[in-house]
């Protein structure tokens, strides 16, 4: 659990993570289009999220394709929100953002 | 060909063995699939069916390769929900690798469809299933959110 959270611990990261999941299954060239970072620094972040196993790696003939694994963040909500606290979670997630949609407001 | 498919990766404290069965055999699953069972002839090109607790059929589908404990890969065919059961077939692949004292489970999930409501279904229900498995094997309990089958479905 310690490796999840140093992973999630840098924003780079989490942009790959964020770029995963509006398109799983891409290569590190692809994933590197979309990024303001080099090659091996793109690698090296990918190897990180590898290790703490948010990131699954497929093989297709010679190219590699990364996959965003939710499963250790899953287990960590599982492990501190019990299932009706979720429920009233999301519901307030609902409403802090109809409410901020409806000042006007454009950040998340 | 471009596949849409997920891929999901879980560390497990237990033998390749005792996760097979627990992925497999009913009494297991019952215990952490909502009640759910597998009826199925697991053989290589035998028919399965996911049967829910009041008796309907949920998922169903074929055996493609069959390997225990290693490797188990099934077409797979949503039965029961309207909007899901008329996509074509998806492939489930199950793959365990034994690392140390625990098992490596890779699970990938794809279809053919670049849009699949049934992927996206599957892509929300497995990550549950995969930690109630985890959490039944390695402390003897189910997840609560797993245990029953949901109301009104």
């Amino acid at each position: 659990m310690d490796e999840v959270f140093k992973a999630l611990a840098d924003a780079s990261r989490r942009a790959l993570l964020d770029s995963l999941h509006a398109r799983n299954g891409q290569s590190l060239s692809e994933l590197c289009a979309g990024l303001q970072l080099t090659r091996q620094a793109v690698a090296k972040h990918l190897a990180v999220l590898e290790q703490a196993n948010l990131v699954a790696v497929l093989w297709r003939g010679r190219e590699k394709l990364h996959f965003l694994n939710p499963v250790p963040i899953h287990e960590i909500a599982e492990r501190w929100l019990g299932k009706y606290e979720r429920h009233r979670l999301r519901l307030l997630a609902q409403l802090k953002q109809r409410l901020e949609a409806a000042e006007g407001g454009t950040e998340e | 060909m471009s596949a849409n498919r997920f891929v999901y990766v879980t560390y497990i404290r237990t033998t390749p063995e005792k996760l097979w069965q627990a992925l497999t055999a009913p009494e297991f699953t019952r215990q952490y699939w909502a009640g759910c069972w597998f009826d199925a002839d697991w053989r290589e090109g035998g028919g399965w069916k996911l049967m829910i607790p009041d008796g309907r059929i949920g998922d169903a589908g074929e055996v493609l390769e069959i390997d225990p404990p290693r490797r188990l890969v099934l077409r797979w065919k949503n039965v029961f929900l309207p909007g899901l059961r008329d996509e074509p077939a998806t492939r489930c692949t199950i793959t365990l690798e034994p690392v140390g004292a625990s098992v490596r489970l890779m699970l990938e999930h794809e279809t053919e469809l670049a849009r699949s409501p049934l992927l996206d279904s599957l892509s929300q229900g497995w990550p549950h299933l995969l930690a109630s498995v985890k959490s039944l094997l390695e402390t003897g309990e189910p997840l609560e959110v797993t245990r029953h089958w949901p109301e009104g479905i």
